[in-house]
């Protein structure tokens, strides 16, 4: 008997499979790649083919300039050579897919980044038993808990109301995170227009295009440092201590990323508001997935992959790292 | 509990200075007693629970959670209190269900104080089991000692002071005779109880300090001393018991035995702290001292080996006597306390003690005279003290002045940038600068982040981020084009840049833009300015 998932091959630069001659996620350029979802680190410039949602292509053409993409809806079956393929939602940012692939009666999922929590601008993740599961590990670790979105932005809102002199300044990761913010603010009860940094217009343009509806939204750029007070403005996380936030009115800085849920790590960033919302799976839903799609085996992609293959071990089931050197924490 | 825990969260993440000063202050007169006292306490890294150690901790959480998970998560996180409160899984239901009164952090802290060894494992799970995670935080913290939230005792203090509206000296005063949780403190700071009496008690009292002189003094209303480059310190003796202070108020009797051995005069006395040796001064200043860099090998031990002692032996010399026996002079003039100083120092060893030499000088003009003069003895300056002040504390106009010699300069070339703290984390705002060494080639000599203007900020860091030739973490190297005048008190060598030179107190004096970087100093002519 051959092992299981013998047709998957993990290599450090991406998952190959030979019998449908694609790759998934690469991160060197290939003739025909399967793309879960648009952060930088999944989804690559350059290659030949890129099979992805509508969303996830958009999201690329908007980042490195026209695709020569084939648009998968999420649920759709394809045959590449010996294998059937689908996309099935992941729940991570708009667009992400697991890749559900079968062969000769085996199924593996490849589940790209994921999380169970409700998400306004993604359907949720859709769990697939399957024979092997292949799992991001980005929050591998039990000290990893996110806390409810929802109370994290209140507390962003009150911050904003109890210092009508400054203004609160979060970074949020530009493809994503940002858009969930706002959406968090705006079921929370914040009206105001919200500024953004130039960085961030283009990917809430194309969400807006994909019909979610983020409110009133300002470049920073057209406002007065005056009238930023008591306001809230979004910026990617590397401009936050940057120059660029010299122009805005004593700013409170507040960040919303998974990694803040340690202390040290958002006193490192000069970070005065943590805000713990993250597009991944804390420890508990990745292990309540794994627990859910009880896998013959489990492979781990990137994160902390040593804690979670030790959990799955520690239950007499199969687990192992891929160690997938192209995938990194993302700033999130 | 809950306050306290959201107390200990936004200092975590608070940078000013000011802001944390609010954030205690504000829970100082909100919280109930005892709380209140225990935080005071557990601010001032006085309160010890010695039942829980790391150990217990450890030996606890392995119980609830896998040991091989744990430690990664310790290796991830890096502080114990932190995984734990983290990682601390949810009670089973049953215990949530029977809603547990919430403890006070007065109850909390006498509880830990109850536990021993044995007990405490299991005590410290339940008590966890009702807690949240930033409250777990807060009760491990309390546990371990060190609340690593960004603030000094004497913040500490400064913000209890504040917050009642007491000078802090007189907080500081009376600190080390009161215990925790500090009613009679408290009681002091409403205006409804006494002040706390610290006599019999070996206890700190805030140090008089020195202003820069500007313009002139007239000596017939002060007198002058020199002023050595050392420690200052305070020698206090009661009730049979000695400790020496620094100006911080830290005890330091630890790291310098052989002084407070010999300091056997009921008294409290101010003085500088030195080391033996030929560094500064000469016999006609009073006697000589070692450099400062000799006396900084013996700053900071927690173990003081023999050859250290034998190395750099330390001594006092004396500036004033606060108390004389039982008796407070701080409130008699200078004239009286120096004559109560040199009578109560004959009766100390002389190895370990001697008492700061006057100047005599005709006027004015003459004290600069020889003030230039003492350049080349390597003394700082020239410390001048109104003979009618009486001996209060902090920095009061017009009683004590300090007049340091002019500092030296030199032209360096802008080698390395690194972004300031708070406010300046935008900047560009350390600067690590050199000169040329023989080979062509520079070397660094120092680090400065004071001295300029906002304007000379901006100017400096524009140039920093324009002229950015490498990266290392959040340092940049920058193209080595830019000469800045350098002030510096004294320089001294140093095993601490490759040059072999440190200098004391450097700061920027000017942007020399219109000097071409090859004509920077040479770290030759550096060198020479070592006395
Ligand atoms: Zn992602
Ligand atoms: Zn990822």
């Amino acid at each position: 008997m051959t092992a299981l998932g013998s047709w998957v091959h993990a290599h450090p630069d991406g998952i190959h499979i030979p019998d449908g001659d694609f790759w998934i996620d690469p991160s060197a350029p290939r003739d025909r790649a399967l793309v879960t979802h648009g952060h930088a680190d999944h989804a690559r410039g350059g290659h030949g083919a890129v099979l992805a949602t509508p969303e996830t292509l958009d999201i690329m053409e908007c980042r490195y300039g026209p695709q020569s993409g084939q648009p998968v809806r999420y649920g759709e079956t394809l045959r590449l050579g010996g294998v059937d393929v689908r996309f099935v939602p992941a729940g991570h940012i708009l667009g992400s897919a697991q890749i559900v692939m079968e062969k000769d009666g085996e199924r593996v999922v490849v589940s790209g980044d994921y999380k169970r929590r409700p998400d306004p601008t993604c359907p949720p993740f859709e769990p697939v038993p399957c024979d092997v599961f292949v799992t991001e590990a980005t929050f591998a670790l039990p000290v990893f808990r996110h806390p409810d979105a929802a109370d994290e932005a209140r507390k962003l809102i009150a911050a904003a109301r109890a210092n009508p002199d400054r203004c609160v300044l979060a970074g949020a990761y530009a493809l994503g995170k940002a858009q969930r913010l706002i959406l968090e603010l705006r079921s929370a009860g914040w009206d105001r227009p919200i500024h953004i940094h130039g960085a961030l217009q283009r990917l809430c343009d194309l969400y807006r295009a994909h019909g979610i509806d983020l409110g009133d939204l300002r470049p920073v750029a057209d406002a007065k440092k005056a009238d930023l007070k008591g306001e809230i403005v979004l910026c990617p996380p590397s401009a936050l201590n940057d120059r660029w936030s010299r122009r805005l009115p004593d700013p409170i800085t507040a960040m919303a990323s998974g990694w803040m849920r340690v202390r040290q790590r958002a006193r490192q960033r000069n970070v005065e508001l943590p805000l713990v919302i993250s597009d991944h799976a804390d420890w508990d839903e990745l292990t309540a997935t794994v627990t859910e799609l009880d896998p013959e085996e489990l492979w781990v992609t990137h994160g902390r992959d040593d804690a979670l293959v030790h959990w799955r071990r520690s239950q007499q089931k199969k687990a192992r790292a891929l160690h997938l050197s192209g995938l990194e924490d993302e700033d999130d | 509990m809950r306050a306290f825990a959201e107390l200990l969260e936004r200092l975590v993440y608070t940078r000013s200075r000011n802001a944390k000063l609010k954030l205690i202050g504000d829970y100082l007169r909100s919280a109930p007693d005892p709380d209140r006292g225990w935080a005071l306490a557990a601010l001032t890294g006085e309160l010890s629970l010695p039942g829980v150690k790391a150990g217990v901790i450890r030996q606890m959480v392995t119980e609830r959670v896998d040991p091989d998970l744990f430690a990664m998560s310790y290796d991830y996180v890096g502080d114990l209190a932190e995984t734990v409160a983290l990682i601390w899984p949810a009670p089973p239901d049953a215990v949530l269900d029977a809603k547990p009164e919430a403890l006070s952090l007065g109850e909390t802290v006498e509880r830990l104080s109850r536990l021993t060894r044995l007990d405490a494992p299991a005590a410290l799970s339940a008590m966890l089991d009702r807690l949240d995670a930033s409250e777990r935080y807060a009760v491990l913290k309390l546990a371990t000692g060190g609340m690593r939230v960004g603030v000094s005792a004497r913040l500490a203090k400064t913000a209890f002071a504040q917050a009642v509206d007491l000078p802090v000296e007189d907080v500081e005063e009376v600190w080390h005779g009161i215990d925790a949780p500090y009613p009679a403190l408290f009681a002091w700071g409403a205006g409804d109880g006494k002040r706390p009496d610290a006599r019999g008690l070996p206890v700190f009292r805030p140090f008089m300090l020195a202003q820069p002189l500007e313009g002139e003094a007239d000596l017939s209303d002060y007198a002058a001393e020199w002023k050595w480059d050392g420690v200052r310190v305070q020698l206090v003796r009661a009730g049979g018991q000695t400790r020496l202070y620094s100006r911080a108020g830290d005890d330091i009797t630890g790291s310098f035995p052989e002084v407070a051995e010999a300091f056997l005069r009921e008294g409290v006395a101010d003085g500088e702290l030195l080391v033996r040796g030929a560094g500064q001064g000469a016999d006609a200043h009073g006697g000589a001292a070692a450099s400062f860099n000799a006396l900084q090998q013996r700053l900071n031990r927690k173990t003081v080996t023999k050859k250290m002692l034998a190395e750099h032996p330390a001594f006092v010399r004396l500036y004033d006597l606060l108390i004389d026996g039982e008796r407070d002079v701080r409130t008699r003039p200078w004239t009286e306390r120096r004559a109560r100083l040199e009578a109560f120092a004959e009766g100390l060893d002389p190895e370990r003690f001697d008492v700061s030499r006057l100047i005599t000088a005709k006027d004015f003009d003459d004290l600069a005279r020889l003030r230039e003069g003492a350049r080349e003895s390597a003394i700082e300056g020239v410390m001048l003290k109104r003979r009618d002040s009486e001996y209060v504390a902090g920095r009061k106009a017009g009683l004590w002045y300090k007049w340091k010699r002019d500092p030296l300069t030199a032209d360096c070339v802008l080698m390395y940038a690194q972004r300031g703290h708070g406010k300046r984390s935008s900047f560009y705002s350390d600067y690590t600068f050199g000169a040329w060494d023989s080979e062509g080639g520079l070397l660094p000599v120092g680090k400065a982040y004071f001295g300029f203007t906002d304007e000379e900020l901006a100017w400096l860091d524009k140039f920093v981020r324009a002229n950015t030739v490498g990266r290392f973490g959040p340092v940049r190297e920058v193209e080595k084009t830019l000469v800045l005048e350098v002030a510096f008190d004294s320089i001294h060598e140093s095993t601490r840049h490759k040059s072999g030179l440190s200098m004391r107190f450097p700061r920027i004096a000017r942007i020399r833009t219109d000097k071409p970087a090859a004509e920077a100093d040479r770290v030759e002519t550096l060198k020479a300015l070592i006395v």
